[in-house]
């Protein structure tokens, strides 16, 4: 081989290719000139000239009119009788005409579809795709009953450049006309392109077909299996750039049966990853982190995968600007989900001086959520680079940012309070308003520790003219009243202009001047009458008004109690914010590279129509992904999920009435992974909201919530107290009846969505916390045992049990954090099991779990989940995920919560059946050392819906006749018999499903012993 | 999919608009107008969504590219068909200017009405295109439908970017291997952060369907081959190898082949075409340091001094350097002295700008100057941009070496023997920055 060195050269520039004829074409720029008044009738004449060059320069002439937008539409027949002729320039320039003028000439249209039909039989396959590429863009209704013979010709034609052409056009139809693509069995054809010889026809079909099925969302139109996957992932590697995009975001829909075929799509994905198109990239990444939900994660490939997903998409940063936002909006959503893929390549989302401001704000996102111990240092130098730069917006980002930091890193809070001292120092206004807000929030996470900055805080007073610094600023000042010697002169100094402020200022200051009243009663007397009278009796704002009764009212009752509440130690704040919604992030990682991971909003949000309403959502792990995927729960799926995206809005918004502390979203921590939006919303209405309402009081507190009718203005004396209720009936009525619990699964209950879920999630917790009552039948229900050692869980241990109080199966945990870090984002599942457990709201974990703390939950429980058959067949697996990691653990949950309250059989019924079951079915059980009495055992025995239907004694031995009802309709019959002073009891147990048996046994002794 | 397709000059006038979906209309054009072009502020992102509709758009110097949708459509990918439109038009008519596209503007109708269908691009390889859309019709009309059916094939087929049949007399290739070197360097001389982004940039000129190797001394590959080969010269060549990062490549490389094997093997596009994009970041030559000083005397004056030392074999010449000190806004007045090149101050830039035509490794050149400040009452500090650099060198800053490009055309008779390759290295800044 002869290398020729290294000297610079330059190649020869051969024009192989170039067969393009410059010349005349220079002048075309003349088109746009023409202004004059008479031109429609010169363009007219010049239109039907016999000369074909003329008559080629007057249709590029109205073509460039067109363009421009002036309306020369007069000119259809005229421009329509150019399109019979040989010339193709000509030809594509009246196509293009009339694809823009059709719609608005329809009866004149169809005076072309004999053109388009001849050139449809064109022996030139360029014309032919051309034909039907053009009659599809004309959307007339009349034209698309001539279109459907030649288009079924093109979909069979010999040449795939016609065949690609006519798939496309299938799906041009269908928008037109989706019912007579329907009949005229255009989908069918469609499908069996997915089998063409040639790539490209295989990608444009998918592309028509993925469209097609988008609007018809329970259609199984794009009918993904094993076979079909097969074929596209082998034209995957043959198909133009282009093509492989619409067939990896197709891939996309497709949920693998289990991990092994995950496994072997991801590994054929892969090699997508060096493609130079960033477009191929994104969708390859999101096809592998969709898959990646699928495989366990302990499999060698699993971690393979997760390296390999780093280096192309740090490449995507060295695209084009516009390319690395996108890159960029879409890294954001990567990191939250997955932040372990690109812990290590903080560097390169450092700023650089010239990037778009676009990307600078971004890349900053990003560089926040990967901030850690490990790169702190490194981080903080960056932001204080940026925090004198140019760009307002940037700035003022990236001091948020430097408390952000703060608050995530411990270790670097006191350089970052440093920081922003060092800024405020600077004196620009909103680099010094933005730091006071940031330094709040630090103020919330580490109290006690920074103090001693308020001084250099306070100087800056009169420089804030946002209301968010001007709150944050008032917060700071009634919070640290007793350590501010003016503390009065500077709230009374707000108050003057109190009906000029913000809501916000207000409400903050309301709150400020009742704690400084507290702290320093004596002389701050005038002051709290002033500003509770001017929030009750001068405000139209309602928030207002009622936490300015809400005070004054308590201050009037009982100051003590006041205090305990307004001055209630705050919960922390939690370390992560801005985090997107969990649900929402499952949705947004499923729509990778598209505008709704730009937007970081469901499509829903910005599409019109029926197009994007469904919500696609992750395939879950190893084994519990069955419910997500067989088709036919599809369509329930979708509208069970259909809520979420309109609710959070909601709950934002009731979420922002109630909220009336000023706290930015840093200030309360993110709610735990809710998995519908519905419980957001009510956990919001019943949790955070009354928390802030209480200044901040960490339990909400049993008073019913009137945000919209103000109370009588008089100072009353007695407490409001709660409506009389007896909890457990609520509890019973509202989330116990089975319909009910049965609603959250499965959504074809008529229940209406919106009020079962809050009234279950959200209530239920309520009165649980209030009365702990809810056992009015005395149902047995095991102590709580470990399930989950702290060794096993990275700190978490979990204990509980299982009861069913008033109809509804729970499982009882205690949550107990014994690491160092606080917890949060809790969530549950469980894997398939043989009665179809599952949980039937979202795990309710409100605040963080600081360390050392417990928290009770009782998670309500439904019987629709998949059913798979377990040894012992009580056996439940579950899997619990925290900020932390995933955690299993398998338990065992007494078969006596699964007896319904409507287990009484009728006694004829009783004794056909026992008949009826044949002898082999029964099995015999000793129950050892038991001292109750036949009726003290039919009684307990009755409170966990085991119900006696007969006795009968017979020589001093006492036989009790049983029935029980399972929650999935097995019956099972018993025969219990009790001899005065024998300790032992001997149970008989029939029914048809023997395997039960061994359970109910055990269940009887638990129940009788207990 | 893309809804629609417009492309406006720097007043916002419409120069192509060409609409592929119902649901865009007239007023979308204008929407675009009012809210971006016409825009008082800067753009704060390259998606607008106005009204429920979302325009993606690129600036190709002053002309606008916007691509409109209403659906959710993959956003990288339309992007990518925004820039590669452009490839497409440069590679037609050159400059992409208002002239040029209202000279060629039924050529540009023509065009996206092939690469565009219903808003789905389609093949887009302008080695293809120039086959068919010429703008004298389809090559001449009475042409035999053989010569069609190949065009077609060839657009629709497995290796849609080279046609059958190119002969050439000499059979020839050129390999240029173009790194930017990207660094970002604190004032105390700590690299922040640095990286080298490479282009393998081929120039093909053989006869037929040639398949082709191409081999670099990729650490991966070299140590894999070590392994089973002679130990001896695994350990030589073991020093060499570099450590890429990541790679991608250009849609005639089989990808599953690299990803497998990872080797690179293909059947290039005829002419000029980009083979790889490469990124590195481990031991990285910086041809450059560049050591500044500043010193603020008082409040109107600012000493600076900054020393740049080439750090390359001092058989190598640097060309084309440029260094850019940026001065604050109220400068009055500024004095340079430079031991070598010329330094001037431009004002209209707010910086310093210092040349050096050549300069071999090894060497340190310094320059210092004084600037003059008008006293401002400007309560906002100055934000000392960085100082940033531009240079060539004549070798590939990542140590990347190309170790052999194999010619394989079994049906034609020449050999890879019988094909004349030409390679050379260039490295050019990046974003090469030093704080001060």
């Amino acid at each position: 081989m002869k290398w020729e060195g290294t000297k610079a050269i330059t190649a020869p520039t051969t024009p192989v290719t170039e067969n393009r004829q410059f010349g005349s074409k220079m002048t075309d720029s003349k088109y746009f000139t023409t202004t004059k008044k008479g031109e429609i009738f010169e363009l007219k004449a010049e239109l039907n000239s016999d000369k074909k060059e003329k008559k080629k320069e007057a249709v590029k002439k109205v073509i460039a009119s067109m363009t421009v937008g002036k309306d020369v539409s007069a000119l259809f027949p005229d421009v329509v009788n150019c399109m019979q002729t040989d010339n193709l320039e000509l030809k594509k320039l009246v196509y293009l005409y009339l694809m823009n003028y059709a719609k608005s000439q329809p009866d004149m249209a169809i005076m072309a579809v004999n053109t388009f039909v001849k050139d449809c039989e064109d022996p030139n396959p360029l014309i032919r795709a051309l034909a039907v590429r053009t009659m599809g863009c004309i959307r007339v209704d009349k034209i698309t009953e001539y279109l459907c013979e030649p288009l079924r010709k093109c979909l069979k034609d010999e040449d795939p450049y016609v065949r690609k052409t006519a798939a496309v056009c299938v799906a041009k139809l269908h928008d037109i006309n989706a019912q007579l693509v329907e009949d005229q069995g255009f989908l069918d054809t469609l499908k069996d392109l997915i089998s063409d010889s040639n790539p490209m026809v295989v990608a444009n079909a998918v592309a028509a077909l993925s469209e097609i099925a988008e609007s018809h969302p329970n259609s199984n139109l794009l009918d993904l299996n094993p076979q079909t996957i097969n074929k596209l992932l082998t034209a995957l590697n043959e198909c133009t750039e282009w093509g492989q995009i619409f067939i990896l975001d197709c891939l996309a829909n497709y949920t693998p049966r289990d991990d092994r075929e995950s496994q072997s799509i991801c590994e054929r994905v892969t090699p997508r990853l060096s493609h130079a198109n960033s477009a191929v990239v994104l969708s390859a990444v999101k096809v592998l982190m969709k898959f990646m939900e699928m495989l366990p994660k302990d499999l060698d490939y699993y971690g393979t995968l997760l390296k390999k997903l780093a280096p192309p998409l740090v490449t995507l940063l060295s695209a084009e600007p516009e390319l690395q936002y996108v890159a960029l909006r879409n890294i954001n959503l990567i990191v939250q989900r997955r932040p372990e893929i690109l812990k290590h390549e903080m560097k390169v989302f450092f700023v650089k001086y010239n990037d778009p401001i676009y990307v600078k704000l971004e890349k900053l996102d990003i560089m926040i959520r990967l901030a850690s111990q490990a790169n702190i240092a490194q981080v903080l130098a960056e932001l204080k680079e940026y925090a004198t730069e140019v760009d307002v917006d940037f700035v003022r980002k990236a001091v948020r940012a430097i408390g952000r930091c703060a608050i995530k890193v411990e270790q670097s809070a006191e350089r970052c309070v440093s920081t922003l001292l060092d800024l405020i120092q600077t004196k620009v206004n909103y680099v010094v308003q933005e730091a006071i807000v940031v330094i709040k929030d630090i103020f919330r996470k580490y109290p006690n520790k920074y103090e001693s900055v308020i001084a250099t805080l306070c100087e800056n007073l009169d420089s804030l003219d946002e209301p968010e610094a001007r709150a944050a600023m008032i917060w700071i000042v009634g919070e640290y009243a007793e350590r501010i010697d003016n503390a009065d002169e500077l709230l009374e100094s707000f108050l003057e202009g109190f009906h000029d402020e913000s809501t916000q200022v207000q409400l903050q200051l309301l709150t400020a001047i009742v704690k400084l009243f507290l702290k320093k009663p004596t002389e701050t007397q005038e002051l709290v009458q002033q500003v509770l009278s001017l929030a009750t009796q001068d405000s139209d704002n309602p928030d207002l008004r009622d936490r300015g009764y809400i005070y004054w009212r308590l201050l009037s009752t009982d100051p003590v109690a006041a205090k305990e509440v307004v001055l209630a130690e705050k919960p922390l704040i939690s370390e992560e914010t801005d985090l997107i919604e969990p649900t929402l992030l499952e949705e947004l990682i499923c729509h990778i590279g598209t505008l709704a991971s730009v937007y970081h909003k469901p499509p829903s949000a910005f599409v019109e129509g029926s197009r994007g309403v469904q919500h696609k959502r992750l395939p879950g792990s190893a084994g519990s992904g069955e419910s997500v995927d067989s088709p036919d729960t599809g369509s329930a799926a979708g509208v069970s999920e259909a809520p979420p995206a309109v609710i959070p809005s909601q709950g934002d918004l009731l979420g922002d009435l109630l909220n009336l502390d000023l706290t930015p979203p840093t200030a309360t921590g993110p709610p735990p992974a809710p998995s519908s939006g519905m419980q957001m919303g009510a956990m919001d209405l019943l949790g955070g909201g009354l928390d802030s309402l209480m200044g901040d009081e960490s339990e909400p507190p049993p008073i019913p919530l009137r945000t919209d009718t103000p109370q009588s203005p008089q100072l009353s004396h007695q407490s409001p107290s709660p409506p009389d209720y007896s909890p457990t009936e609520l509890g019973g009525d509202l989330g116990g009846s089975p319909a009910m619990g049965a609603g959250f699964g499965a959504p074809a209950a008529a229940m209406p969505a919106t009020f079962s879920a809050p009234v279950s999630g959200g209530l239920d917790d309520l009165f649980d916390l209030g009365g702990g009552v809810g056992m009015p039948m005395g149902a047995y229900s095991p102590p709580k045992t470990v399930w989950l050692p702290a060794m096993k869980a990275k700190g978490l241990e979990i204990s509980g049990t299982f009861a069913r109080r008033a109809g509804v199966i729970q499982m009882e945990m205690t949550l107990t954090n014994k690491a160092m870090s606080v917890m949060t984002d809790f969530a549950i599942q469980f894997n398939r099991n043989s009665f179809g457990l599952a949980p039937a709201g979202p795990l309710q974990v409100l605040t963080p779990l600081s360390p050392n703390q417990s928290i009770e939950v009782a998670l309500p429980l439904s019987t629709v989940g998949p059913v798979m058959k377990m040894e012992p067949l009580s056996n439940l697996q579950v899997a619990v995920k925290n900020n932390i990691d995933v955690f299993y653990f398998s338990c065992q949950y007494p078969i006596s919560m699964l007896f319904v309250e409507d287990g009484k059989m009728e006694r004829q019924v009783f004794l056909a059946t026992w008949k009826d079951i044949p002898n082999d079915n029964e099995s015999q059980f000793q129950i050892k050392d038991c001292h109750l009495s036949s009726d003290a055992a039919s009684s307990k025995l009755q409170g966990s819906n085991v119900f006696t239907i007969a006795k009968r004694t017979v020589e001093g031995q006492d036989m009790l006749y049983q029935s029980m009802k399972l929650t999935n309709g097995i019956w099972v019959l018993a025969e219990l018999r009790v001899q005065a002073g024998n300790p032992n009891y001997t149970v008989s147990l029939k029914c048809r499903a023997p395997e039960v048996s061994q359970c109910v046994f055990q269940s009887y002794e638990a129940m009788l012993k207990n | 999919m893309i809804g629609g397709l417009f492309i406006y000059n720097h007043k916002g006038e419409v120069l192509i608009s060409r609409v592929y979906r119902d649901d865009i209309g007239r007023n979308a054009v204008d929407a675009f107008r009012v809210n971006v072009i016409h825009a008082r502020q800067q753009v704060r992102s390259p998606v607008t969504n106005i009204a429920r509709t979302s325009f993606f758009h690129v600036k190709r110097s002053n002309i606008w590219l916007a691509a409109v949708t209403k659906q959710n459509v993959n956003a990288a990918m339309v992007f990518e068909f925004l820039y590669k439109m452009c490839d497409v038009m440069t590679a037609y008519f050159g400059k992409i200017s208002e002239e040029n596209i209202k000279n060629n503007f039924v050529l540009i109708y023509e065009l996206l009405d092939e690469i565009l269908d219903f808003g789905y691009p389609q093949n887009s390889e302008t080695g293809a295109l120039k086959t068919f859309i010429t703008q004298q019709g389809i090559k001449g009309q009475v042409s035999k439908t053989k010569e069609q059916s190949q065009i077609t094939s060839q657009v629709t087929g497995q290796i849609g970017w080279r046609r059958e049949g190119i002969k050439y007399r000499r059979n020839e290739l050129f390999l240029d291997v173009l790194e930017s070197v990207n660094l970002l360097m604190s004032p105390q001389g700590q690299v922040l952060s640095a990286h080298v982004s490479g282009r393998v940039v081929m120039k093909s000129y053989l006869s037929g369907m040639p398949e082709c190797k191409f081999g670099m001394n990729d650490k991966i590959v070299i140590d894999k081959q070590g392994k089973g080969g002679a130990s001896d010269e695994a350990g030589k060549s073991g020093k060499q190898s570099i450590a890429i990062d990541d790679c991608t490549f250009h849609q005639c490389v089989r990808l599953s082949k690299f990803d497998s094997e990872r080797s690179i093997s293909f059947i290039p596009p005829d002419g000029e075409y980009e083979l790889m994009r490469y990124r590195t970041t481990k031991d990285i030559i910086l041809p450059f340091r560049v050591i500044p000083l500043v010193r603020e005397v008082g409040r109107t004056k600012l000493e600076v001094k900054v020393v740049i030392k080439s750090n390359f074999k001092p058989s190598l010449l640097a060309q084309k350097i440029e260094v850019r000190i940026p001065t604050p806004l109220n400068t009055s007045g500024v004095q340079v002295i430079c031991m070598k090149g010329k330094a001037k101050y431009k004002a209209s830039e707010n910086a310093i700008v210092w040349k050096i035509k050549r300069m071999a490794g090894m060497k340190e050149s310094q320059i210092s100057a004084e600037i003059e400040l008008l006293p401002t009452n400007d309560k906002k500090k100055w934000a000392r941009p960085p100082i940033s650099m531009n240079f060539e060198v004549p070798f590939a800053p990542s140590g990347l070496k190309v170790r052999y490009l194999k010619v394989f055309e079994s049906k034609l008779n020449y050999s890879d023997h019988d094909v004349i390759k030409w390679v050379r290295y260039i490295g050019r800044s990046g974003i090469y920055e030093t704080r001060c």
